[in-house]
């Protein structure tokens, strides 16, 4: 019989909390008693690419944004994009505008979800504070105003959407050729009313991530920090662009490798490997191959490949952002809660600037036109990352084809590689202290991933760590004490 | 998720209720309650052994959201049968390389044939359909349960869409 010491064991964490859906980690150690491997477990799959054929393609815009309830202004777009390029139609300017308005007021929404919800209270409260009060309720107690101001900034986001179709998630505002729903003078400057406080918001959400920086500058610089190479959308001029742009491919030095991409080419760029150990597919950037072409995509990656933002007051702090590395990308994960910070600031900017444009009010906001060619790919900046939505269509404009490439998928390979950087340096062997298992989820959240969408599944239970030993067996289960 | 729709009103729901478990709460058991809120439809394996854990614990089970009343959209796939679904998704798909494998390590749930809503699975107590459900509708039947009242769901109440 092996001696105690000879033999390795896993860790699982099950449910990983305060991430969107259902997902699990092992982690493997070796004959050492180190962490040898770690896997993240997505472990749900609603199967939509299957039962979307035989559908007409006009229906996706209703469909796909069931995808999830976080971002479902991303699939909309990305959907009725897919459509219109089926139907050979541009949209009228102000439908273009309304939509901006809807995707910036989701983006607003996701992120403050992401930052005040479900990651302040361990800037705020402390990694190893109590988990029982480490969430925005046990926030609100201590930094009521913070928490309140918090909550708001996502109803602001949601409000977009509310105001201009109707209902703040799954609205019937975005259709193929424009929106069924226009925006009144009243709504427009409701909307206008909340620009102050909501950019006063994300300056203090800036304000607290700088703060922790200072304090805490070698945890925030090392956490998760490896190389990747980046994909974000960017507009004429490379600057920062959310709704609609060209994609751009950097590597890990920064270097350009492939610029002013146009979405319908995704396929020359981007394939997908399927793993056993997950219902989240791995994407990676095609001329590199498997596993060495992983990127990731999302606010850090928008901001890497990025060269400015429109707005001011977000370039202004995108300048600050871009000293940290230099020339270089930023590659510590840590730094998605900031730049996800900026985003938010540039989508309140960029927010005030839509809504000041007169046209934003028109009522000339739908064209029609019927399928005019098989195929059609969609794409837009998810508040997680690029979203692509792919349809085929008989003659009938029948769906035969649905391919959906969802953000979450896309930071697959980075979420594996981040858990594994943590759990080298926070797990020895099977004791494992409650804050360090804290650590390996934060990683996690750090991509803000919205299991949901990407596995196409609904799932709202969170994360258990399995250790397991190098022959394969279960030596310690982590689910935390109450 | 739905829930942090109630916006302010979650602190309001907070001071007159522990929320002891849930995506934005750290705790990882699920200890005994009075009232769970469930939502999604049952699609895995391990959906209906948590599901069957969580009536066990709760006093009073809601079911919200149109997956978890009807089963919704995730439903939409029991017009093919899941291997057809798991191809498509993890062998068919434009974007997928040659040399994947199917997802099928013990850690995944496993499909069952069919997604089913939670009454099918276990007894619901209150239903709060909709897709969203309504914000609103929502704080009224958390306050009034925690107040100790019945809540009035009545027909016009309840939208589906």
């Amino acid at each position: 019989m092996a001696e105690p010491s000879s033999y390795s064991k896993k860790i699982i964490i099950n449910p990983v909390t305060r991430i969107e859906g259902h997902a699990s980690i092992t982690i493997d150690l070796g004959r050492d008693g180190k962490v040898a491997d770690a896997h993240f477990h997505v472990n749900e799959f609603r199967g939509f690419e299957k039962f979307c054929e035989g559908r007409p393609f006009t229906e996706m815009p209703s469909i796909a944004p069931r995808i999830c309830g976080i971002c479902p202004v991303s699939h909309a777009v990305a959907s009725v994009k897919a459509c219109e390029d089926i139907m050979r139609l541009i949209p009228p300017p102000a439908a273009t505008l309304l939509r901006r308005v809807m995707h910036l007021g989701q983006m607003v929404s996701s992120h403050a979800l992401s930052f005040f919800h479900l990651s302040s209270p361990d800037f705020l409260l402390g990694f190893d504070s109590d988990p029982a009060k480490r969430n925005i309720i046990g926030l609100a107690e201590k930094f009521p105003d913070l928490a309140k101001r918090g909550i708001r900034l996502r109803k602001f986001g949601r409000e977009c959407s509310e105001r201009i179709a109707g209902k703040n998630i799954h609205s019937v505002g975005i259709t193929p050729g424009g929106m069924n729903l226009g925006l009144s003078e009243e709504n427009r400057k409701a909307l206008l009313a909340w620009i102050p406080e909501s950019i006063e918001t994300v300056r203090i959400g800036l304000d607290i991530f700088k703060r922790y920086r200072q304090k805490h500058m070698v945890e925030v610089d090392s956490f998760a920090n490896f190389e990747t190479l980046y994909l974000g959308t960017v507009g004429p001029q490379g600057e920062l662009e959310l709704y609609d742009g060209k994609l751009r491919f950097i590597n890990e030095k920064g270097e350009i490798l492939n610029d002013q991409i146009d979405p319908r080419q995704y396929l020359e760029f981007i394939a997908e490997r399927s793993l056993a150990f997950s219902y989240l597919k791995s994407p990676y950037y095609k001329p590199l191959g498997f596993p060495k072409g992983m990127y990731r995509v999302g606010p850090l990656a928008r901001l890497n490949v990025a060269s400015s933002i429109s707005t001011p007051l977000a370039q202004k702090e995108f300048t600050e952002y871009r000293q940290i590395g230099g020339k270089k990308p930023l590659h510590g994960t840590f730094y998605y809660h900031y730049a996800r910070l900026i985003e938010a600031l540039y989508a309140v900017e960029e927010m005030k600037n839509t809504l000041e444009n007169p046209r934003v009010t028109s009522s000339e906001i739908l064209a029609c036109a019927k399928r005019n060619q098989a195929e059609g790919i969609g794409c837009s900046e998810a508040p997680r990352g690029t979203l692509f939505h792919h349809y085929v269509t008989d003659e009938n404009g029948i769906l035969t084809k649905v391919n959906l490439l969802i953000a979450t998928g896309q930071n697959n390979a980075g979420m594996n590689r981040s858990i594994l950087e943590v759990a080298k340096k926070q797990v020895d062997g099977p004791n494992v202290k409650e804050g360090a298992l804290n650590r390996v989820e934060a990683a996690i959240r750090c991509y803000d991933p919205c299991l949901s969408c990407s596995t196409h599944a609904i799932g709202a239970m969170p994360l258990v760590i399995e250790i397991r030993d190098a022959d394969q067996r279960t030596v310690r289960v982590i689910q935390r004490a109450k | 998720m739905s829930l942090l729709d109630i916006d302010e009103r979650i602190l309001d729901v907070a001071a007159l209720a522990d929320i002891v478990k849930s995506p934005v709460v750290d705790s990882k058991e699920f200890p005994d309650v009075d009232v769970a809120i469930v939502e999604g439809a049952i699609i895995t394996d391990q959906h209906l052994t948590e599901v069957r854990h969580i009536r066990a614990h709760s006093k009073i089970l809601i079911a919200l959201g149109n997956c978890a009343v009807t089963a919704n959209v995730p439903a939409y796939r029991n017009r093919v049968t899941k291997e057809e679904a798991l191809k498509c998704a993890y062998v068919d798909a434009s974007s997928n390389d040659s040399a994947g494998q199917m997802p099928d390590s013990p850690e995944l749930g496993k499909l069952l044939d069919r997604v089913r809503p939670l009454h099918e699975a276990v007894k619901v107590d209150y239903y709060i359909p909709g897709c969203p459900p309504s914000a609103d509708l929502i704080f009224y039947v958390l306050s009034e349960l925690l107040n100790g009242r019945t809540p009035n769901l009545d027909k016009e109440k309840l939208k589906y869409g």
